[in-house]
C-alpha cells in the first residue's frame, strides 16, 4: 500500500488531496536534504517520513549526510548548546575543523548540492555547505529545529555568518526567530500518527505493559512521560500527586523517561526522584530506553491524564503526543505548551504543583469533561500537529520560493 | 470553478511587549501583517481557541490582560473597511484611545510577547468544476479546508461587495436560491475551525438543495 494511501485513513482523504494538488506544482523539481544522522534524533525522525512521502508525491527528493569526526561533534554539541543559550565558548581549533569538514562535505556533494532546485540544509551542523557551494542554482533553506531565541552572543555572531546567505530560514516557532535577511518561516512541529510510538494500539498490549510495571489500570492514574530533567519538574509532579491523593486515595502516577548516558545532572535528578517516590508504592518511576517508544505509546494511552508540568520548554511534542491518545493535559504554562494546551479545552495550564493537584481532583470527579477535553484534545492535533500538515507548509514554502511569491499568488 | 489555497506563516522579526510599542509597530508593520493577523490565521494551526476574532484581541486580553481593550478590539469586522490601510487606521484608533485613557501602558511578560507575523499564500486550481448549484452538496463536504478559506473567508477581501464565492455564484441565479444566501450569510466565519465550518455549510446545502427539493 502506498504511504500516502495510509495517511488519508488517519488524517482525511482531502488532505492528502490537497497535498497532491500542491505538489503537482512542483512535479519533477529537484529537492536535497542535508542533516548529520540517519538514526536517532527528531530530525532523522521526521526526515525518515518526510522524504518518501514527497517522493510519493513525484518530487524527485534526496536525503544526503553530512559526515565528521570526533571533534566535529564535539564542536556541533558545543555550537548547538550555546545557541540555545549556554554561555560557552568554543576553542578555535574546533571551529576550524568545523568548516574544513563542512568544506570536505562540500567536495563530495557539491554536484547533487548545486544542481539541486531547492536545498533543505538541517541546523548547525551542515550549515556551511551554502559557503562551498558557490555555482548553487536552486534557493537554500537554513532549517533551524533548535530552539535560539537567545543565544549565546559571541557563537552566534560567528555562526550567522553561514545562514545570512541562505534565501529562508524556518523555525518551529516565532518566539524562536533571530532576525535575518530573508523570509523567516514558521512551521510548527508535528507528529508521525503512523510511528510505533503513535499508532494505536489493542487494549491487550496496553494491559500488558501496564502488568509487566504493576500498575492497576482498574485504578486512576496520572502520568507524565520526559527526561529527568529539572525544567520538566518532575519533583512538582509528584507534590502534586501527594496533594491529589489525600483526596484521592487511590491515585497512582507514573513518571516514565530516559536520559542520556553522558548527562551527570540527569541522573543527580532521578536519584532525588526516586527518594522523594520511596515511600509511596503507587508512584512508579521507570527509566526506559530510548526504543521503548511502544511502551511510552501504550502507557500514554492506559492513563486518565497526562501531565507535562514543565517549568521551561520549547514546543513539548510529548504534548501533542497525549493529546492524539485522546487525553487531556495538564501543562506548564510555558513556551509551546500554550499553543497546544487550550485552557478548558484540550486540558489546563497550571503554575504550581497546588494548580495541578487541583485540577487532577476536578478532572478526575468530573469524567464527562474529561473524556470530552480528551476528544477535542486528538482533533485539534489531527487539524494542526500530524505529519501531514508539516508536510503541506513546506510543499508552500517551496512553491512560493520557486515562483517568486510575494504575499500571494493564483497558479492555474 | 473550484480553487484552493495553501498559507505559510513568516515571522517580520517585529515584537512588541507593550501598547505603546503595538501602536508604534501597528502604524509600520506592512499591510500584509494586519491581513494575517485579521484573516490568514485562519488557515493556520488555531492556537488560541476563537474566543477572539483577530490576534490583537487576543494578546491584548492573554498578553496585555486589558480585556476592555480586547472587547473593543474583537469587535473591529474586517469586511468594513475597503483594505488593509483603513483596517491599520481603526485598529490604531482604538489603541490610541485605550492609551489616552490608561494611568499606565500595559505590558506583557517577556515570554508573551506579540510577534508581528505575515504570509505567503499560494492560490491554485483543483479543476473541479461545477455548472449546477444542487451539486453543492456533493461537492462541499469533500472540500480541503484551503477552498473552504478561499471561497468562503478570502472572497469577503476579494469582492467590492465583501461576500463569499458560493452567495454570490448562487445570485447570478436570479431569487432561486435566495433562501439558502440569506441562510449563508447566517453563518459567523470566525468562531469556528475551518473544518466545521465545512460541517455547516454542508448541512446547510444538504437542507437546502436535497430535502427542500424532494
Amino acid at each position: 500500500m502506498k504511504i500516502l494511501a495510509l495517511y488519508a485513513d488517519v488524517a482525511g482523504r482531502d488532505v492528502i488531496e490537497h497535498l497532491r494538488q500542491l505538489a503537482s506544482l512542483l512535479k519533477g523539481m529537484r529537492v536535497i536534504h542535508v542533516n548529520s544522522t540517519r538514526v536517532g534524533g527528531g530530525v532523522a525522525e521526521i526526515l525518515e517520513k518526510l522524504v518518501p512521502l514527497m517522493q510519493e508525491l513525484e518530487i524527485d527528493t534526496k536525503w544526503e549526510l553530512i559526515r565528521g569526526d570526533e571533534e566535529f561533534l564535539e564542536c556541533t554539541k558545543g555550537l548547538h548548546n550555546a545557541l540555545q543559550g549556554n554561555p560557552k565558548d568554543i576553542p578555535k581549533s574546533l571551529l576550524n575543523v568545523y568548516e574544513k569538514t563542512n568544506a570536505q562535505n562540500a567536495e563530495q556533494l557539491r554536484h547533487e548540492l548545486e544542481e539541486a532546485d531547492i536545498a533543505f540544509i538541517h541546523d548547525p551542523q551542515p550549515a556551511p555547505l551554502l559557503k562551498f557551494c558557490p555555482n548553487r542554482k536552486g534557493k537554500w533553506i537554513w532549517r533551524c529545529h533548535i530552539d535560539i531565541s537567545r543565544p549565546y552572543h559571541p557563537v552566534w555572531r560567528y555562526f550567522r555568518n553561514f545562514v545570512l546567505g541562505y534565501d529562508a530560514s524556518i523555525f518551529s516557532l516565532a518566539d524562536f526567530a533571530q532576525p535575518l535577511p530573508h523570509p523567516l518561516y514558521v512551521i510548527p512541529p508535528s507528529i508521525d500518527p503512523l510511528s510505533e510510538k503513535n499508532v494505536s494500539l489493542d487494549g491487550g498490549e496496553i494491559e500488558s505493559v501496564y502488568e509487566e510495571f504493576g500498575i492497576n489500570l482498574e485504578l486512576p492514574i496520572i502520568l507524565q512521560v520526559s527526561r529527568f530533567d529539572r525544567f520538566k519538574d518532575p519533583l512538582g509532579v509528584i507534590r502534586a500527586h501527594k496533594l491529589a491523593k489525600k483526596f484521592i486515595s487511590s491515585l497512582q502516577l507514573v513518571l516514565a523517561g530516559g536520559g542520556a548516558t553522558d548527562d551527570p545532572e540527569g541522573e543527580v535528578v532521578l536519584k532525588e526522584v526516586q527518594e522523594a517516590a520511596a515511600d509511596d508504592p503507587d508512584i512508579h518511576v521507570l527509566f526506559l530506553p530510548p526504543e521503548a517508544d511502544r511502551t511510552i505509546n501504550a502507557l500514554q494511552r492506559g492513563a486518565d491524564i497526562v501531565l507535562q508540568k514543565s517549568i521551561k520548554e520549547g514546543f513539548g511534542l510529548t504534548v501533542t503526543e497525549a493529546m492524539w491518545k485522546g487525553k487531556p493535559v495538564i501543562g506548564g504554562d510555558v513556551g509551546g505548551i500554550r499553543l497546544q494546551v487550550i485552557n478548558h479545552h484540550t486540558g489546563v495550564r497550571v503554575s504550581t504543583p497546588e494548580g495541578a493537584a487541583l485540577r487532577i481532583r476536578y478532572l478526575l470527579s468530573h469524567q464527562d469533561k474529561l473524556q470530552a477535553m480528551g476528544q477535542k484534545a486528538r482533533e485539534f492535533v489531527r487539524e494542526n500537529f500530524l505529519i501531514t500538515r508539516l508536510l503541506r507548509d513546506h510543499l508552500a514554502l517551496m512553491v512560493a520560493l520557486i515562483y517568486d511569491v510575494e504575499d500571494r499568488i493564483e497558479l492555474d | 470553478m473550484v480553487k484552493d489555497c495553501a498559507v505559510v506563516a513568516i515571522a517580520t522579526g517585529i515584537h512588541v511587549q507593550n501598547l505603546r510599542e503595538l501602536r508604534d509597530k501597528l502604524a509600520a508593520v506592512p499591510a500584509d501583517s494586519i491581513y494575517y493577523h485579521f484573516w490568514g490565521s485562519l488557515l493556520l494551526p488555531r492556537f488560541e481557541e476563537p474566543e477572539f476574532n483577530n490576534d490583537f484581541a487576543a494578546w491584548a486580553y492573554h498578553g496585555l490582560r486589558d480585556p476592555i481593550l480586547a472587547e473593543r478590539l474583537a469587535m473591529i469586522d474586517p469586511t468594513d473597511f475597503t483594505d488593509m490601510e483603513e483596517l491599520r487606521q481603526e485598529l490604531l484608533e482604538v489603541v490610541e484611545e485605550r492609551l489616552y485613557e490608561s494611568e499606565y501602558v500595559p505590558w506583557s511578560k517577556l515570554d508573551q510577547q506579540f510577534h508581528f507575523m505575515r504570509s505567503q499564500i499560494v492560490v491554485f486550481d483543483t479543476h473541479k468544476r461545477i455548472t449546477d448549484p444542487k451539486m453543492l452538496s456533493v461537492l462541499v463536504p469533500s472540500l480541503s479546508t484551503g477552498s473552504i478559506f478561499y471561497h468562503f473567508i478570502d472572497a469577503r477581501r476579494r469582492s467590492p461587495e465583501g461576500v463569499d464565492d458560493l452567495s454570490a455564484w448562487l445570485s447570478q441565479f436570479g431569487d432561486r436560491y435566495a433562501e439558502l444566501i440569506k441562510s449563508i450569510a447566517t453563518i459567523d466565519p470566525y468562531f469556528t475551525t475551518l473544518a466545521e465550518l465545512r460541517q455547516m455549510l454542508s448541512q446547510l446545502f444538504k437542507t437546502h438543495l436535497e430535502e427542500k427539493g424532494r
